[in-house]
């Protein structure tokens, strides 16, 4: 008989709860019984409230068991989960059924993370096995402007945030003269709310290499790096393991796949500046120096890394491209709303009952995710607010939240869909605090290189501390405004552009929690 | 023919000293450290960030009298140096604490009490942000999103991220880190 199949999370979120102790105990408790366990490490299934989630692999089929934690492994055992068709095991506490029966999990799309949660990342041959690198080898049957050309039709538009298109991104560097190109993969996510890159780069940081590699190939580039922020430790081993592996079987280096050409890859750490996650400033990080903005023009895409022309894209818009040239771009083109095309993979967090990473088509809307995936809070408190697209995004009340998830339709509400993250806070959240510490977070983070970013964030924080305290609200009320504007227009990138967002967003639909205190005053 | 001065009979020549080793300062294990990771990485295109955590990873932190150093090795100006160092919040230019502990402060930890829990933290270990316990084990950080935003509130002691983090965890998680070397 073969060894049983069992899968426990290697994924940063499952190891934060338990789930090397988890493993740790299945590997121990299968060798006092005598039963023979090949333990699996997978990425995450991103059922992140199930987490350590176990599953046993029984005839083909994965069964699932979650949270389990190492305290609950010898009662596994002993009701029988070992043998699915025990029906003890069925009813156990913490058994959720197969796997991919699972609601949650079962009325998702997903396209890019495809194989996360279910493949070994450190296994180059597994992951040829689920589809890997049939992307790549259909983009060496083409001609670079063809790659392009597939990208630029699949509608897929930068995953980070800003949304530029990334075929006309690529077009751009493809027609850009240079004997030295760079791909440049921007895996500073520093949007709190976040973790699709995280999850990602840790459960199949293959597809990665390949949507990179593609990239190379399109744009006739020879060199890349990965900007990896330092607080995710285990991204960078999972990668760097990849990337040793795939220069082993020739998926990097001087001849790939036997077609001559060639393309380098290699990680880099950030060091904590959320700025770095802005192109540019990444770029300059890159070569070693402080993380400060640049001006554009020049576009990175003509002179960008070191002044040559330089791809750089969001680590999942990389990650989408392998699907794109496997199944077509029309295949791609076809899920999602209006302008926005294909997935997004949506990150629920805060304060939310089931977070977890959700990739759907564009156009559903906030409320289905909030309560249909999410389930509400996590407190059982009303859900007041949500913001959306990280610490630059808007805060969102009730009355929006059936806007479709769509580019252009958050554009309209005056918010941003971004990165995908969704922070939910419930009825206990002082919206006047959150849009305080917005400016407090933009006068941390700002690179220094504009006054408004700079010296406003500063300011704000004062304007905002006087307003609450009530002292001459209404002036105070005007003088944030006029700040805001300041910001808006007065700042080279987003960071000190886009801070408003949150702050006046806090200010217009939670007007009455900047009063709380005058009013205070007044009833005392 | 005068004859060339002898150094017997001239005046003793005046000399103006020229620091030319910088970071004398240096432990000599330090400095080797240093000098170590600049040799291994000056190379690299934008090398000096690696440098830098290679140097941090080493010694615990980024002594100011590594920066001339590794100036001269990278052949940058101390100031380019310094400017980097102090710029990015991750390298620390203060001694202290055998373990690094980094609680998260960002919105999605907020949702979920970060604030009472930071002042827990402070309070526990009587210490402020950037600074060192009594005893040397913990040293405490800020920092925005460990990207364990579904299961906040979240901490890192060194390398592990630890989720849903109560006051009596961050207790749990401290006791055993001073437990540790």
């Amino acid at each position: 008989m073969s060894a049983l199949k069992v899968f426990v999370p290697r994924d940063a979120a499952a190891r934060s709860v338990g789930a090397d102790a988890t493993a740790a105990a299945l590997a121990a408790e299968a060798a006092k019984r005598g039963i023979e366990i090949d333990l699996v490490r997978n990425g995450s299934r991103g059922l992140l409230w199930l987490e350590p989630l176990v599953e046993v692999e029984i005839a083909g089929r994965r069964y699932a068991y979650g949270p389990v934690q190492a305290a609950d492994v010898a009662g596994l055992f002993a009701a029988g989960f070992a043998d699915a068709a025990n029906p003890a095991a069925a009813r156990h506490s913490k058994a959720l059924g197969p796997t991919e029966e699972i609601a949650y999990l079962k009325s998702q799309q997903r396209l890019t993370f495809a194989r996360v949660g279910i493949t070994d990342p450190t296994s180059l041959d597994d992951y040829l096995a689920h589809g890997g690198y049939r992307g790549l080898a259909a983009a060496l049957a083409l001609k670079p402007a063809q790659i392009v050309e597939s990208v630029t039709a699949s509608g897929l538009r930068g995953r980070g945030g800003a949304a530029f298109p990334a075929g006309i991104k690529w077009k751009t560097v493809l027609g850009a003269p240079g004997d030295l190109k760079y791909i440049v993969c921007n895996a500073d996510e520093g949007d709190s709310g976040t973790y699709s890159d995280r999850m990602l780069m840790e459960g199949d940081p293959f597809v990665l290499i390949e949507g990179m590699t593609i990239a190379a190939l399109a744009t006739q580039a020879t060199r890349g790096y990965i900007y990896l922020r330092w607080e995710y430790p285990d991204a960078k081993r999972a990668l760097e393991a990849a990337i040793q592996a795939a220069y082993a079987a020739n998926y990097l280096g001087g001849n790939i796949q036997g077609s001559g050409a060639r393309f380098d890859l290699e990680v880099r750490m950030g060091a904590g500046a959320y700025i770095c996650g802005e192109e540019t400033s990444l770029l300059e990080s890159l070569e070693g120096k402080r993380g400060q903005v640049r001006f554009k023009p020049p576009l990175p895409a003509l002179a960008g890394l070191f002044g040559k022309p330089t791809v750089i894209n969001n680590v999942i818009t990389f990650a989408s491209v392998p699907i794109i040239l496997d199944r077509g771009a029309e295949f791609y083109q076809h899920f999602g709303m209006g302008r926005s095309r294909g997935t997004l993979p949506l990150q629920l967090a805060g304060n939310i009952k089931r977070g977890g990473l959700v990739e759907i088509a564009f156009g559903s809307t906030l409320r289905e995710l909030l309560y249909g995936y999410g389930g509400g809070s996590l407190s059982g408190r009303p859900i007041r607010a949500v913001q959306v697209g990280g610490p630059l995004g808007a805060y969102l009340p009730e009355s929006q939240f059936d806007t479709p998830l769509d580019y252009e339709a958050f554009a309209e509400i005056k918010g941003m869909l971004g990165h995908g993250g969704v922070v939910a806070f419930d009825d206990t959240v002082d919206m006047a605090q959150q849009a305080r510490y917005a400016m407090e977070f933009c006068a941390i983070e700002s690179c220094g290189k504009c006054t408004p970013c700079r010296i406003g964030s500063t300011r704000g924080v004062e304007v905002i501390d006087r307003l609450i305290a009530g002292e001459n609200a209404s002036a105070q009320e005007t003088l944030l405004r006029d700040l805001c504007e300041t910001l808006t227009y007065g700042s080279l990138c987003a960071l000190g552009g886009l801070t408003p967002y949150p702050v006046l967003s806090a200010l217009n639909h939670f007007p009455e929690d900047f009063v709380q205190s005058e009013r205070r005053k007044a009833s005392a | 023919m005068a004859k060339p001065p002898t150094s017997s009979e001239s005046p003793p020549r005046r000399v103006i000293p020229i620091k030319v080793e910088p970071a004398s300062s240096l432990k000599a294990e330090e400095r080797a450290a240093v000098l170590a990771a600049c040799a291994r990485l000056k190379e690299l295109p934008g090398g000096l960030l690696p440098i830098l955590h290679a140097v941090q990873e080493a010694l615990g932190w980024v002594p100011p009298d590594a920066v001339p150093l590794i100036a001269r090795e990278l052949n940058l100006s101390i100031a380019e140096v310094h400017g980097v160092v102090s710029f990015y919040h991750y390298f620390r230019s203060t001694p202290g604490g055998r373990h690094v502990l980094h609680l998260c402060r960002a919105e999605a930890c907020q949702a979920l009490g970060a604030a009472g829990l930071e002042a827990h933290a402070k309070a526990a270990l009587g210490i402020d942000f950037h600074a060192s316990t009594a005893d040397g084990a913990i040293r405490l950080e800020p920092v925005y999103c460990l990207g364990n935003c579904a299961l906040g509130p979240s901490l890192m002691l060194d390398e592990q991220i630890v989720g849903r983090v109560t006051p009596e965890r961050f207790d749990e998680v401290v006791s055993q880190a001073r437990g540790s070397r």
